[in-house]
């Protein structure tokens, strides 16, 4: 009985931690659904400047909050999406941005995962090619006879 | 021969991981230069704390090394950075307070209990200033030059060996 009661209590708790987690992230109305993907993606893409690994879309800081607010006026009055990202790095820096851009200082983080694969590639090819070349190597005859005597203590045993 | 040393590649590349990542445990992940040092204090027309009928814009800045402190009264460290805030005024550093997200009753009241360093207040009650700062989180503190560019910036709290270590070099610096 006592366990059925604090199973309910648990639950009621979890119920009530759930409602006033959803009340920290407003619900927006869009009459345009191009918009609304939009907002959702850059809400997704931009990070909380407080929160260290959060998407603003996701958190409820005070500071997300109003991050969600520019990006949902500077929706509104028609602006493109760079326009808004420019407008959050201006103030918070690069680091709002889960996606950083392509320029000198980032050339590494960009590159390296590329570069990477492509010497990984290249590797592979070598080593295949030498395996290939040595195995089409043919034998010496006291290697095939070794080999004949091998195969043929297999089959009679 | 050659391939014995490419056997070493591993252990060179954990070295040079470890370096970079050891160097990584005594970061800081908080700290992180404000996007608008080495720029123009953002621009704003807006009333003070103290008197609702006055406004002031940028030109509250030219002429000379302004201290820019944006607090709240819902802030704790605030508080307790008031006794440092103080001592700065006491040394001569101008100090222009940023009341974020508070009311008028609040702020006044705050600056009533804990002393006020400040020559303004610059009144923000819906943190579009603070945005404009790039601010996250009160408390944080600019260092504006004469010419109204930003050149300093303290996130958080400000202890007795900030001033001393950070913040009155870099007034000195800019004066």
């Amino acid at each position: 009985m006592a366990v059925i009661r604090h199973t309910t209590l648990v639950l009621v708790l979890t119920l009530i931690a759930g409602l006033s987690w959803a009340g920290g992230i407003e619900v927006r109305e869009f009459d345009d659904p191009v918009l609304e993907q939009r907002y959702k993606s850059l809400t997704a893409s931009l990070r909380c400047p407080l929160c260290e690994n959060q998407a603003i879309d996701d958190s409820d800081a005070p500071i997300s909050g109003d991050m969600r607010e520019q990006v949902y006026v500077m929706l509104q009055d028609g602006r493109a999406d760079i326009e808004i990202l420019d407008h959050m790095t201006t103030r918070f820096g690069d680091y709002v941005l889960y996606n950083p851009r392509l320029e000198g200082r980032t050339l590494l983080l960009w590159g390296l995962p590329g570069t990477l694969v492509v010497l990984g590639g290249v590797l592979v090819v070598v080593i295949v090619r030498r395996r290939r070349n040595a195995s089409a190597q043919a034998l010496s005859a006291e290697e095939r006879a070794r080999l004949d005597e091998l195969i043929n203590r297999e089959r009679t045993p | 021969m050659n391939r014995r040393l490419l056997l070493l590649l591993p252990l060179l590349i954990f070295l040079v991981l470890g370096v970079f990542l050891y160097r990584g445990l005594s970061l800081d992940p908080f700290h992180r230069d404000s996007a608008l040092l080495a720029r123009e204090f953002p621009n704003f027309d807006m009333v003070t704390l103290e008197d609702p009928e006055r406004r002031v814009d940028p030109s509250l800045f030219q002429g000379e090394v302004t201290l820019v402190n944006v607090w709240g009264e819902w802030c704790p460290a605030c508080k307790q950075e008031m006794p440092q805030l103080l001592d700065l005024a006491d040394r001569g550093v101008r100090l222009v307070g940023v009341n974020y997200r508070d009311t008028r009753d609040k702020g006044l009241g705050f600056l009533e209990e804990f002393g006020n360093p400040f020559e303004v207040n610059i009144f923000d009650p819906d943190g579009t200033l603070g945005f404009d700062l790039g601010v996250y989180g009160a408390p944080e503190t600019f260092l504006v030059d004469r010419d109204g560019v930003i050149r300093y910036h303290h996130t958080g709290y400000i202890d007795p060996s900030d001033v001393r270590d950070h913040i009155l070099p870099e007034v000195e610096k800019w004066q």
